[in-house]
């Protein structure tokens, strides 16, 4: 595989080398690996869900009712525990419920072709405002003891939340470039026609997509519900836009068929390092999320930059053939 | 006999692209297509591909009905299309792209992406291209494509063959390579349908020829046994002089003149143009010889990077279609759907679109003018609508095309341009919409009128101006035009000895 066709995740991989290099000379403490854990245990539950984002927009569609979602998921996993399950039921049974919030979306995005951006906006509104209804605003309080951390020892737990999230991701990415259920992801975001044809229908494929990213928000409102003893009903604000600005800085195309996972990682260690680095650095973080919009600012522009020159190419490669020259206005008259 | 197609019966808004017809395909066979645009041969072979649902009869795959055909059916049962757009992906390399129609796609396989560029070399090298495989489909240029589809319809190892057009784009070279391809195929028991606009092909690869005329099969022939005009004659069937009441306009003085005109991008080069008042000029040529690319520079949609447009006998400086409109110029799209009207919106706000200026009141829009103004055109050009009020989607293409017309002549233009004027209409709106531009003709508007349509172009025009490769390279009279003729100079001198 040639670099060329890397370059939108390399020029966010050399921004972020950019990023380490200047703290290594200005504040080396940011290495201290206090922080570095820190840094990966804040970024875990925005890596699972940009993980499935990138899924989502490959395909065309977006989902930013994730948020919502993931509010949902932390409630009912601080409700399964309180009900004295045990952790190894809990951990599944807010995977399914979080699928079954995206198979909402997926079915009407998906079956009945509605707009994902409205559908999904309807839903962020619904879900939160539907939960914020059931509970009336409490916290899930006086959880079982052994529900933080899967009942381990603080160090133990944060190693496990991010030793999940890496498997996760590396499954993905293995996956997504290496099944034909990865491909057919882009097939679909770059020519739903073609993929029709090819026989891939986009409808199931982005119904399949909205529930693996429904999964991937359980999986991490759960394991980040366990973090903490009592458990909010209003998590999750912003969480749709930190993955949406993490898969674009990592160079997936906002239309569709374009990007890979590693641009995602890259997308969310830039976008989810920027705050700390400035503390570090000493500058006032009230910058920090003026810097977040002028980064994805700069990595749409390079998109667009680069989007004129693809098309000439198109059309110039060979200046006899930029249009379909033979096809004539007239059947059968030549000879 | 392998596939049978029974009754097959299509329409598109109304418009019938396929009136039940039948065709059959023996394994082992090269079975050509033939008819004018709009015959119905791409909409028969997409049915039979699945991509398309047919309103009315039957596919027969080995004597069983297939039922449900859909394009993952069709695939299933061994059928593989090529159309005449390439269907690839442009975000994705040549390999993949052949992957789509090669590979097991069960979704839960592993892709061996070494297999994988191997198999896609070998197939690109059996249609002799020389293409990286791990190049975006969307660098290539559109031969290029071409070459890539078939590469993968070759290697789908399919029963059934269907190539619309497939050579369009190619050289000689790849032409010859292609049909030694075809041939090994048909010996392999593969039957294929072939479909071209190059009759010359036919008696090199074809075993037998179906032919097409407005959406009914004219017949099927063993091409031993049939010729070139014979089947020009079974493609047109019809008489030019009673579809084109034509009447004689006194010709006023110039009133669009284009002097060197050209435009780097587009390659249109030194194009030199006038249209009288009360003339009707054809504008023929081959798809992409620039007709329309012409259009949008006099209309101000593109910009010329030489020459000069003199209107009335002065030049003017056209930067947007506003200008042009000011200057008097009106352009009827050729796709009218998405550019020629606005579908959701109601009839009388479709044509009042392009002249709101006049319908500023002092309390701000004058809807009463509005109206009246929708419904002047309305009984003028007889549009069928329910009212004035009724979204411009609800009715057929042909008074859709009337709401588009009555959208410029609103603007009161000296000089119109007309792209396929009646492209995708019925026989009987068609001759209404010709009867109009002849009317405006003889009103003293100068008239551009690009088609397609030759019997159209032959005879409505004044004159008709062909052009070939983004220029004109000849003008003819009303009086010496032949199909021949202009045939020769749309295919500027490549095939003009034979012609």
């Amino acid at each position: 595989m040639s670099l060329k066709r890397y370059k939108r995740e390399a020029s966010a991989l050399g921004a972020y080398l950019i990023l380490l290099l200047v703290m290594a000379l200005i504040a080396p403490a940011f290495f201290n690996p206090g922080n570095l854990r820190d840094l990966a245990m804040n970024n875990a539950a925005v890596m699972l869900i940009a993980i499935g984002m990138t899924l989502v927009i490959l395909t065309g569609e977006i989902d930013i009712s994730v948020g919502s979602q993931f509010a949902v998921c932390t409630v009912a996993a601080g409700w399964f525990a309180k009900a004295g399950m045990p952790v190894l039921l809990v951990l599944p049974l807010v995977i399914v419920t979080g699928s079954l919030l995206g198979g909402v979306g997926g079915a009407l995005v998906g079956r009945l072709r509605m707009p994902s951006i409205v559908v999904t906006l309807a839903l962020m509104v619904a879900w939160r405002d539907g939960l914020r209804w059931i509970t009336e605003g409490a916290w899930v309080q006086n959880l079982p003891a052994d529900f933080q951390w899967f009942g381990f020892e603080q160090s133990d737990g944060q190693f496990l939340i991010i030793a999940v999230t890496l498997i996760v991701l590396l499954v993905s990415a293995w996956a997504l470039q290496n099944l034909n259920a990865g491909r057919a992801i882009y097939a679909v975001g770059s020519d739903a026609e073609a993929a029709r044809l090819a026989g891939i229908e986009k409808r199931s494929v982005v119904f399949a997509v909205f529930v693996l990213m429904g999964a991937l928000v359980g999986l991490a409102a759960a394991l980040n519900a366990a973090r903490f003893s009592i458990v909010p009903s209003n998590g999750g604000m912003g969480l749709e836009l930190k993955a949406i600005a993490a898969v674009v800085v990592g160079g997936t195309a906002i239309t569709g068929g374009r990007g890979t996972l590693l641009g995602t990682v890259i997308g969310v260690a830039l976008l989810g390092t920027i705050g700390t680095a400035l503390t570090f650095a000493g500058i006032n973080p009230f910058w920090e999320k003026s810097i977040q919009g002028a980064i994805i600012l700069v990595a749409l522009m390079s998109e667009v930059a680069l989007r004129p020159f693809d098309r000439w190419r198109k059309n110039h490669v060979n200046p006899a053939n930029h249009v379909n020259p033979v096809k004539l206005f007239f059947t059968g008259f030549t000879g | 006999m392998l596939l049978r197609a029974i009754d097959i019966s299509k329409s598109y808004d109304g418009v019938d692209a396929l009136e039940s017809a039948t065709f059959e395909l023996r394994a082992g066979e090269v079975h050509a297509l033939v008819g004018e645009n709009g015959a119905g041969k791409t909409t028969l072979i997409k049915i039979i591909s699945g991509a398309v649902v047919a309103d009315g009869g039957s596919l027969e795959l080995d004597g069983v009905l297939i039922s449900e055909n859909s394009p993952g059916r069709a695939k299933s049962l061994g059928i593989t299309a090529i159309y005449q757009e390439p269907a690839l992906f442009a975000e994705l390399t040549v390999a993949e792209n052949i992957a789509f129609g090669v590979d097991n796609q069960s979704l839960w396989r592993r892709v061996d992406w070494t297999k994988r560029r191997h198999r896609a070399s070998e197939l690109l090298a059996e249609v002799g291209a020389r293409i990286d495989v791990d190049a975006e489909a969307g660098e290539l240029t559109m031969p290029q494509q071409q070459l890539v589809e078939i590469a993968r319809a070759i290697g789908a190892k399919s029963r059934i063959l269907i190539m619309d057009e497939p050579t369009a784009s190619l050289s000689r070279e790849e032409t010859e390579n292609l049909y030694r391809v075809i041939n090994k195929l048909r010996e392999q028991g593969v039957g294929i349908i072939y479909i071209t606009h190059r009759l010359e092909e036919l008696s090199v690869i074809a075993d037998r020829v179906t032919v097409l005329r407005d959406g009914q099969v004219v017949g099927t022939y063993e091409m031993a046994q049939t010729n070139r005009q014979e089947l020009i004659r079974l493609m047109v069937g019809r008489e030019l002089s009673t579809i084109f009441p034509k009447r004689k306009v006194e010709r006023g003085e110039v009133a669009l003149e284009l002097r060197g005109v050209s435009n780097r991008a587009t390659g249109l080069t030194n194009v030199d143009l006038s249209v009288h008042r009360g003339e009707i000029v054809g504008l023929a040529g081959l798809v992409g010889a620039g007709r329309t690319e012409l259009a949008r520079i006099i209309f101000g949609l593109d910009h010329a990077d030489g020459g000069e447009i003199r209107l009335h006998g002065k030049a003017v400086r056209i930067n947007t279609p506003a200008d042009a409109i000011n200057c008097g110029i009106a352009y009827v799209p050729e796709d009218r759907r998405r550019q020629g009207v606005i579908l959701q919106m109601p009839v009388s706000a479709n044509i009042t679109l392009a002249s709101l200026r006049q319908l500023k009141s002092l309390g701000g829009f004058d809807f009463q003018l509005e109206k009246q103004i929708a419904g002047d055109y309305v009984q003028r050009f007889a549009i069928k609508t329910p009212s004035v009020f009724s979204p411009v989607s609800t009715l057929s293409g042909g008074n859709q095309q009337k709401v588009a017309l009555s959208r410029w002549l609103a603007t009161k233009p000296s000089v119109l341009i007309l792209d396929e004027p009646t492209q995708g209409i019925d026989v009987g709106a068609k001759a209404e919409i010709h009867s109009l531009i002849g009317d405006l003709a003889s009103e003293g508007m100068a008239i551009l009128m690009i088609s397609s349509d030759l019997p159209e172009i032959l005879g409505m025009s004044d004159r008709i101006a062909v052009m070939h490769a983004g220029t004109i390279v000849g003008t003819v009279d009303r009086a010496d035009a032949t199909q021949q003729q202009i045939i020769a100079l749309a295919l500027g001198g490549r095939s003009q000895a034979a012609a």
